[in-house]
């Protein structure tokens, strides 16, 4: 992977990603193997349609793994993610973008650990954030 | 959308559902290999080759390929996949969404015990209706009974 970032290099306020996402139906089939979710909503267009919806849409944890890759990236090999959260707030529809990103929040030193904290969130190309989110991450030091 | 069952279902399920929080259990044992990550991997399309490239896991001292930490987000090992069975009175279920704590690494190889159970039911009234919110905690443990990881999840069932 890329080089490696360091807890002495962050700072309150750094952006993270973006990441930028394009789920297709070929992924979603994929996911729901891959995850063991097989409703239909997210792969059967009839269903979802019969459902109100207006498309098959983008199974929330498929966005909660899309940020987990957002920050496994950021941490790089030597860096732990410790904490992941999200909430579904917002449908995304297949085929349209799910830009991840994140700020950061806090820094902090926690039984010898250097702690990063962020706020990390997918939005779609209107700019509205539908999965909000934080995360912790576990950063070495240059030492 | 309407609803399927009459009114007096309905609350008789909604006192079952009440009756299960902080007793309906339920656990999962997943044997991870390589081929679980891989295609779990290929699924995100995430080519970070510590969850899929042996020797260069080897070689930043993992000790072999790396579950990534958002395998546990998934619904096999936090979801509807390893949840307890409870009775939901209403028709419309969401996934309100999830916390995930990762407390120690996860390589192919491991075997993953989830044990899911309902920790807390909120009941609120919604424009449409009822709106019930389930907490479901799952701690994940690995062969040697070590918690490598613990989940929160919130269900939302909507009338």
């Amino acid at each position: 992977m890329a080089s490696q970032l360091f807890f002495e290099n962050v700072e309150v306020g750094m952006e993270i990603g973006p990441l930028v996402k394009h789920p297709t139906s070929r992924q979603l089939v994929k996911w729901a193997g891959a995850s063991e979710d097989f409703y239909e909503i997210h792969y059967d267009k009839d269903f979802a349609l019969s459902t109100g919806l207006p498309s098959p849409i983008v199974h929330g944890r498929l966005k909660a793994a899309f940020l987990g890759q957002l920050m496994t990236d950021w941490a790089g090999d030597k860096g732990i993610v410790r904490k992941l959260s999200c909430t579904y707030r917002g449908m995304d529809i297949v085929g349209e973008d799910v830009i991840c990103k994140g700020r950061v929040t806090q820094k902090y030193v926690e039984d010898d650990a250097n702690c990063v904290e962020c706020e990390i969130w997918t939005e779609n190309r209107k700019g509205e954030r539908t999965t909000p989110g934080s995360a912790i991450v576990v950063l070495p030091t240059r030492g | 959308m309407s609803s399927s069952l009459s009114e007096a279902d309905k609350t008789r399920l909604l006192e079952e559902l009440r009756e299960n929080v902080n007793k309906a259990e339920k656990s999962v044992v997943v044997e991870i290999d390589k081929s679980m990550i891989r295609r779990f991997a290929q699924a995100i399309e995430d080519p970070n080759p510590l969850w899929q490239d042996e020797e260069y896991a080897k070689q930043i001292g993992s000790g072999g390929i790396l579950v990534p930490p958002e395998f546990f987000c998934t619904s096999m090992m936090s979801g509807g996949g390893c949840r307890p069975e409870v009775p939901l009175p209403y028709d419309r279920i969401l996934d309100g969404g999830g916390d995930w704590e990762f407390l120690l690494p996860v390589k192919a190889g491991d075997t993953i015990t989830s044990s899911a159970k309902l920790v807390e039911l909120r009941e609120k009234q919604g424009k449409s209706g009822n709106m019930l919110f389930l907490t479901f905690e799952t701690l994940h443990k690995n062969q040697h009974d070590e918690l490598v990881a613990k989940s929160r999840g919130v269900t939302i069932n909507l009338e």
